[in-house]
């Protein structure tokens, strides 16, 4: 069984945050107002996370992406009181968006804080209103979402791959994120597949994954050169 | 209506039914304000139904706030009633006789109203009935559905099932509401088999609602402990927060007490003496919930681990230090220095005393909820919380609700436990003076 994972070369990412505009429209992601987005109601499936250090005129600035880590051991789906978060078997963490009641219990024992909430009724700007991606189902009003690694994606390319009876091609299903990167930072495939650039990179001397001693064992890899 | 007389006038605890049959001005002003407020939380609620969550001032990352913290405040409170009556009971103490059924009244109220605040807090309320269709055991919100249930049963039956000689008393008295007396005291005419049975009833009742209701604030504590969130996962939020809820039961029914004396004339059944005893058991606990605090704070600083250090220094000197620091002098100082001089130990003292612990344990409940959500593990930009007027507008409501559904049911059943009382008077005496002898050596057989 395949087990989708990710690998984010920080190294090369420009933090240019394509990922975040591409993960809006392909997901069908609500646009929130300003004002509300000020008061921390901003939803994104890839958030990028902005460190400052340094001192002027040596400011050092350092993104991350952080899309949700589809963890192997859920601290999210452990908690849902109604079973509308789980863990499929192929490592995906999924959301039931019809099941949902909305108690956020997921977003409380998330220690990433990768899940958002619909605060309102969900809305889009005009024009992007008219050109949904039909193959992502838009939320209601009360229910957690957050990143799926696009598993619509997967959806297709396993019929195609299934019509012509064949394995998928390391490569051949990405999420939207790792399709438009334009410094090609971001990896995606099957981590059990000891032949994809994802299990390449996931082993390389540069990899590690965030707070890994919670042991909730994260899919998404970060590869930064080590400073010390 | 006062022309028709009524044969309790000729009843030697005539005060204790006198309330249900006469009422005030004040008891209709009150009525009006509380009317008036639970109608302005019921627009307000009906406001956040059409629009969402997005009316509260919850945002990411604090995505809990007032309605979880009054969730647990709601249902601290709720210990004080049944948990109380049943150990006094238990230890048969003479001096509940007069207050178990106020106790027990504010559990039954308060509970209801807490048990609902996970509904408020819901985004999606029409699909609450999951929980019992295909609600999933191994989540700790179930958990909390089935102990509140349970209590929430338990604790009903036992306010009700010591009640039945009273409401016979009711039936009696041919006033009003006769069918409905009649129905509820299930043809109680006193007889010595039914005594017995009820005796047998109460005793079941109090031995088994002791688990149930430590279970229930045990388990609230795991809603917050089971995460792996600083500053929640700590093993000692079990018993924390059964002792927190013990301690601010005491308080809220001390001020019930006091208030509910002074309105219906009970000064004769709710003496100096037992306000005196139960701020006793008000004091303990303020030192117990100031171990418990001092232990648990204590370990995060010392062993210093920064994401756990990171609240506690949000706690300490940060937008949360005068919450803080607030709810240590409430919850230990201010019980501390009242209660511990008899100077302080008057009525105006021990009311003062209780109101600050109603205050403190809700800023403790405040302060564990939101501050561990402000500070998440990842690096996220920090909220501030704020909570939005339908947030107050729902906490009023709450408060509200509670003095309404005790201001109604100190209007259709005593208060006080009438046959209780008279228990005391006619068997009590000759039971604790046999009971006395029984724990002194014997003087004619040396054993």
């Amino acid at each position: 069984m395949a087990k989708w994972a990710m690998a984010i070369d920080l190294d090369r990412c420009t933090g240019c945050g394509a990922c975040m505009a591409a993960c809006k429209m392909e997901n069908n992601v609500p646009i929130v107002e300003p004002d509300e987005a000020l008061q921390g109601r901003v939803m994104h499936w890839m958030d990028m996370i902005t460190e400052y250090g340094g001192d002027y005129p040596g400011i050092e600035i350092k993104r991350m992406p952080k899309p949700c880590f589809h963890c192997d051991n859920p601290p999210c789906t452990r908690v849902c009181p109604v079973g509308a978060t789980y863990r499929n078997e192929e490592g995906l963490v999924a959301q039931v968006y019809h099941r949902c009641i909305g108690c956020r219990y997921c977003m409380v024992a998330c220690p990433f804080t990768a899940k958002v909430f619909n605060w309102k009724d969900p809305a889009w700007i005009e024009g992007a209103s008219t050109c949904f991606n039909p193959d992502v189902s838009r939320r209601m009003v009360g229910v957690v979402e957050k990143c799926t690694f696009c598993s619509h994606r997967l959806m297709k390319v396993k019929e195609t791959a299934d019509e012509e009876d064949r394995p998928i091609n390391d490569g051949e299903y990405v999420p939207a994120c790792a399709e438009i990167c334009p410094a090609d930072a971001i990896y995606f495939g099957d981590i059990e597949d000891k032949g994809s650039s994802v299990y390449k990179m996931s082993g390389d001397y540069r990899a590690s994954r965030v707070m890994e001693d919670l042991g909730v064992e994260p899919k998404v890899y970060y590869l930064v050169k080590r400073t010390r | 209506m006062t022309e028709k007389h009524l044969p309790y006038e000729n009843d030697l605890d005539a005060a204790l039914y006198r309330p249900i049959y006469h009422t005030g001005r004040g008891y209709y002003l009150s009525l009006a304000v509380l009317v008036a407020v639970i109608v302005w939380a019921l627009y307000m609620y009906v406001t956040q139904l059409r629009s969402g969550l997005g009316v509260t001032g919850m945002a990411q990352p604090i995505t809990w706030g007032f309605y979880i913290v009054n969730f647990v405040f709601f249902i601290g409170i709720s210990h004080a009633g049944t948990l109380i009556s049943a150990i006094l009971r238990l230890s048969k103490a003479e001096w509940r006789r007069p207050i178990t059924r106020m106790a027990e009244v504010i559990t039954a109220i308060v509970l209801a109203i807490g048990g609902l605040h996970p509904i408020l807090d819901l985004g999606r309320p029409d699909r609450m009935f999951s929980l019992l269709e295909s609600g999933r055991l191994q989540s700790p919100l179930l958990w909390d559905v089935t102990s509140i249930t349970a209590y929430f049963t338990a604790s009903t039956v036992y306010l009700y099932i010591p009640m039945i000689p009273d409401i016979a008393r009711l039936r009696d008295q041919g006033g009003k509401l006769t069918w409905m007396y009649t129905f509820m005291a299930w043809g109680w005419t006193g007889t010595e088999h039914q005594k017995r049975v009820l005796n047998r009833a109460i005793n079941l009742l109090m031995v088994m609602v002791i688990p149930i209701a430590v279970s229930v604030h045990t388990v609230i504590s795991y809603i917050f402990s089971m995460t792996l969130q600083p500053g929640w996962h700590s093993t000692i939020f079990g018993p924390y927060f059964v002792v927190g809820a013990i301690f601010s039961g005491i308080a809220a029914l001390l001020i019930v007490m006091i208030i509910f004396r002074k309105a219906f004339r009970l000064e004769a059944y709710l003496k100096v003496i037992h306000l005196q005893y139960l701020s006793m058991l008000l004091l303990i606990m303020s030192i117990v919930w100031f171990y418990f605090t001092f232990s648990e704070y204590l370990t995060g600083v010392f062993g210093d681990e920064p994401h756990e250090m990171e609240i506690i220094m949000y706690k300490f000197t940060g937008p949360f230090a005068f919450f803080f620091w607030g709810m240590v002098v409430c919850n230990f100082v201010i019980p501390m220095v009242l209660l511990s001089f008899k100077r302080f130990k008057t009525i105006a003292g021990i009311l003062i005393a209780s109101i600050a612990v109603v205050i403190g344990m809700w800023l403790e409940r405040l302060i564990i909820v939101v501050p561990s959500l402000a500070n998440p593990r990842m690096h996220v930009p920090m909220g501030i919380y704020i909570p939005s007027m339908t947030e107050w507008a729902l906490f009023a409501g709450g408060i509200a609700v509670f003095i309404l559904g005790y201001m109604v049911f100190a209007k259709l059943f005593p208060l006080i436990s009438i046959w209780e009382i008279e228990e005391g008077r006619k068997e009590g005496l000759k039971e604790v003076e046999e009971r006395i002898h029984s724990y002194l050596p014997s003087t004619t057989n040396p054993a």
